[in-house]
């Protein structure tokens, strides 16, 4: 599923990377523990999340997450879209809460963590869309 | 001993300096990535980094932690001036915390850090000493 695609699910306003719109996510996580995300999501994924600070941007680098959409229309300062912007992590903002939000993109037919390793363990295709 | 070191690079901690929190595993990560580090094991190296570096930040007074890359391994060592902590084996376990709410609004303190490090790590040795500090010693093979 491309950035831009989840910009229009989500109806996000893009706080960096509009050149990066085109670019494609292979799994979702949502989390509010930057720890749950070192521990469970894998390179690629899109990371949902209400932390606004630096930390989020700053794990998103760390574990190789592709972008960011900050949920319940939470919007980080200035300095953590500057590092953002430095390390070329896509940040969006949706007004949507957790729930709705990861909701909507499953229902596109993004999936999760978990669902990808199974499919990928049973060597079956990634289960992320093909839209 | 696993080759000579061919490359150190010691970063110096702050603890509860949150805006800096972080630097020193990216650090580490453009480091590896420079060096031609396989993708994966990168990340493997940063993961580990970043939580033992937030380990420092969110509890230590201070810390350093050291970068040595040889032909065989990755090393990370981090040691620092703090509590240090009773019960490591309680520590190592997943969701066990003794994070305070401030620490968990920051997005850590789930309990995972630890053991998020073991899981990164092909050799992992922690060794506290309550009043002291703690020192951790992770290796990852090249």
């Amino acid at each position: 599923m491309t950035l831009d695609e989840i910009r229009r699910i989500l109806n996000c306003e893009v706080l960096n990377g509009d050149e990066n719109l085109n670019e494609e996510v292979t799994s979702g996580c949502g989390a509010d523990l930057m720890s749950d995300v070192l521990a469970f999501a894998r390179p690629g994924t899109l990371l949902l999340t209400g932390l606004t600070n630096v930390q989020a941007v700053r794990t998103a680098d760390v574990a190789d997450i592709k972008a960011i959409v900050f949920v319940r229309g939470k919007v980080p300062d200035r300095e953590t879209v500057e590092l953002a912007k430095a390390k070329g992590i896509p940040l969006l903002a949706t007004r949507l809460t957790m729930f709705e939000a990861c909701g909507r993109l499953y229902a596109a037919g993004l999936r999760g963590e978990n669902e990808s390793e199974a499919a990928q363990d049973a060597g079956g295709v990634r289960l992320h869309s093909t839209v | 001993m696993p080759g000579a070191s061919v490359f150190t690079q010691q970063f110096e901690v702050r603890g509860r300096d949150f805006a800096n929190a972080g630097r020193a595993s990216t650090a580490v990560k453009e480091i590896l990535k420079e060096i031609g580090v396989p993708p994966a094991t990168v990340r493997r190296a940063a993961i580990a980094a970043y939580e033992a570096e937030m380990n420092v930040v969110l509890y230590a007074r201070r810390g350093t932690l050291e970068l040595q890359v040889s032909p065989a391994e990755i090393r990370l060592h981090v040691w620092d001036e703090g509590d240090g902590i009773p019960d490591i084996e309680l520590a190592m376990q997943e969701g066990y915390s003794t994070a305070s709410e401030e620490i968990r609004e920051m997005g850590f303190g789930a309990g995972m850090g630890l053991p998020n490090i073991r899981k990164n790590a092909d050799e992992f040795r922690i060794e506290s000493v309550v009043g002291q500090g703690t020192e951790l010693d992770i290796r990852i093979r090249l």
